[in-house]
């Protein structure tokens, strides 16, 4: 045997390796009802994300056209949704809206993993005073209702959707420290990575080769269910008037003008918030189902 | 246990110190000048500089903070540009409000959410296990505000069940205040009626604000329950001929209910947080409603202080799980 086709060999050894995990994960992930539900929903949510202006029947509805022939019309076959108080189709404004939506929620999380990932690994592997000052921030901020403490950084720099994103993302960083501290904790004297230690790798090399790749799954985990959160908090303070402001097309501002509009015409607050409620709940059970196939210990 | 009450205490102190540098640091990072925010949008030149002189803010950030701690030490939390009333008398006036709709909805969860969780695991994968199920995932996924506004609208305003909002009707009399629970004061003023119009009003928003604690609570009692009843010690009773509701009460829940009490710990600060968004809805006067007012009107103080008041209402619900937890726990118990 040549040497070239015994690299070739070890190579593909592992790679058929990974293939044929890939596919017992992705068996498990579909054997779960509930599971599919949330992928099918969120595989939906992200089809209308991407092409909601093309989808939408009056896409210049979306940024405040005013048709006050057509205001609070009931939902019928060319208004799927009704129209609201200026004569808006509320059907195009939801399918816009949810482009809005997963900008939050990806700004939200990303910018949350971005500080909370480095600052858990830094504690987990450092110890001494600088975890100790680390985790204590971290609980400090924990201790406060994210909700309230989002609402008082809104109210310091001033409502909108720029802001209500900043403010969420301070608020929503010390969960992932915390979830990445304990796992580096329990990670940082595993067998392995002693062995790697021996073999002379460094710090860095230890923690972005050995450590970090064993955090990943808990992380997409709280990702994807955060995605949800996320979304709700900033429906929340879009709803509270302090997020992005109307004819902005967001769920919780549409919701927020369409409460001055029931009983009557009750489809302006509705659809909005059924939005909301199908996209979390699939984010929320994508995140279950990733747990159960990726972290079946973390239950 | 007393020197774990001790050493709780004291960490909360230091938490409660930092709370106070993140709400100062949020006030003073606000764009535009503190002085002329306190003094009103009105006010001249010279009431400016008067108010900063007076409130120290000429003074440098470390000085200003220690001046803040004395303030705050003194249950001074400043005054309410708009309303210029002091913030300390306006939360001590809606807090208990917002207390009793709080309790009374963690309440509703914990008395629905236990045994739900509890059925749940025993009917594992069958039709009530499912019914059950999408409960719990349908509570962690709804708006809370857009729930009671749908809740007001349906039942409220379509079907006349239950009164819009407020805490008591308009020809109410309001009971005597004693603890500024509405339902205890008119209890302890012997009138039961009053108490129970109060509660009718609170059924809506604690509705709306326990679901998503109901949905946690169901979520980990079921996983806690399905594992303790696959314990040996369960087998055991099982084999030993004792019916399958003592089972339960007696061997199952007991140990199943501890993190469920973690949970519940938890959720009482996401709910004080919730009435934010809830009390708006029904018109409720408490810290919620007054907070949203004064975040959507940037007026500083008041936020700060809820902020400040309810992150250390969540401290101290904290402690008391920890404490409880401690007591229902030996090994937790013995850990310290």
């Amino acid at each position: 045997m040549s040497t070239a086709t015994a690299q070739a060999a070890e190579t593909a050894a592992p790679r058929q390796m990974r293939f044929r995990e890939t596919r017992r994960l992705v068996r498990t992930y579909s054997r779960s009802f509930s599971s599919m539900v949330g992928l099918v929903i969120v595989l939906i949510f992200l089809f209308i994300a991407a092409f909601g202006p093309l989808l939408a029947p009056y896409p210049e509805d979306a940024y405040g056209a005013v048709d006050f022939g057509a205001k609070l019309l009931p939902p019928s076959a060319e208004h799927w949704f009704g129209t609201d108080q200026v004569g808006l189709d509320i059907f195009s404004r939801v399918l816009i809206g949810a482009r809005t939506t997963l900008q939050i929620g990806l700004t939200v999380t990303g910018i949350a993993i971005l500080i909370g990932v480095p600052l858990g690994l830094i504690a987990g592997m450092a110890g001494g005073w600088v975890a100790e000052t680390i985790m204590r921030i971290t609980d400090i901020f924990l201790s406060i209702p994210g909700l309230i403490l989002a609402i008082a950084i809104v109210g310091a720099l001033g409502p909108g959707i720029g802001n209500a994103m900043l403010a969420l993302s301070l608020v929503w960083w010390p969960g992932y420290v915390r979830l990445v501290q304990a796992k580096t904790l329990s990670q940082r004297n595993e067998t392995y990575v002693d062995a790697a230690r021996a073999l002379g790798a460094g710090p860095l090399r230890v923690v972005f080769v050995h450590v970090l790749p064993n955090c990943l799954s808990p992380i997409i985990v709280k990702a994807s269910m955060d995605m949800g959160l996320a979304i709700l908090g900033a429906a929340s303070l879009g709803f509270l008037g302090l997020g992005a402001q109307p004819p902005y097309p967001e769920w919780g501002a549409m919701i927020s003008t369409g409460r001055a509009y029931l009983p009557d015409w009750w489809w302006c607050s509705l659809f909005p918030g059924l939005a909301i409620y199908f996209t979390v709940l699939g984010f929320n059970l994508l995140g279950d189902g990733l747990r159960d196939v990726l972290d079946p210990r973390q239950r | 246990m007393l020197r774990l009450i001790l050493k709780r205490l004291g960490l909360m102190i230091v938490m409660l110190l930092g709370l106070a540098v993140i709400t100062f640091t949020i006030a003073n990072v606000a764009p535009g000048d503190p002085a002329r925010l306190a003094a009103g949008p009105d006010a001249s030149q010279e009431m400016v500089e008067q108010v900063r002189a007076e409130r120290g803010f000429d003074k440098p950030v470390p000085v200003r903070f220690f001046i803040y701690l004395g303030q705050l030490a003194r249950g001074d939390l400043g005054t309410s540009v708009y309303t210029g009333r002091e913030v300390a008398r306006d939360i001590a006036q809606f807090l208990p409000a917002t207390l009793e709709l709080v309790l009374f909805s963690i309440t509703i969860a914990v008395v629905f959410g236990i045994p739900l969780g509890v059925l749940a695991a025993v009917w594992q994968n069958k039709a009530g296990d499912h019914g059950i199920r999408l409960l719990a995932v349908s509570g962690a996924a709804l708006p809370m505000f857009w729930l009671g506004l749908m809740l007001q609208w349906y039942l409220a305003l379509e079907l006349d069940l239950f009164p819009l909002g407020g805490r008591l009707g308009v020809f109410d009399d309001v009971p005597p205040k004693i603890t500024g629970m509405i339902t205890i004061d008119a209890l302890l003023d012997g009138d039961p009626g009053t108490a129970f119009t109060a509660l009718w009003h609170m059924v809506l928003p604690a509705l709306a604000l326990s679901l998503p604690a109901l949905a946690a609570i169901i979520r980990v009692n079921r996983a806690e329950m399905l594992e303790v009843l696959g314990r040996d010690y369960v087998t055991n009773a099982r084999a030993q001929g004792i019916g399958p509701f003592r089972i339960i009460a007696a061997y199952a829940l007991k140990n199943a209910i501890l993190p469920t009490l973690a949970m519940i710990g938890l959720r009482f600060g996401w709910m004080l947080g919730g009435t934010v968004l809830v009390e708006g809805v029904f018109d409720f006067p408490g810290v919620g409603l007054y907070a949203a007012k004064a975040a959507v009107s940037s007026d500083f103080e008041p936020i700060m202080a809820v902020t400040l008041i309810l992150g250390a209402a969540f401290m101290v619900t904290n402690l008391l799980i920890d404490l409880a937890y401690a007591l229902l726990d030996p090994r937790v118990r013995n850990q310290i």
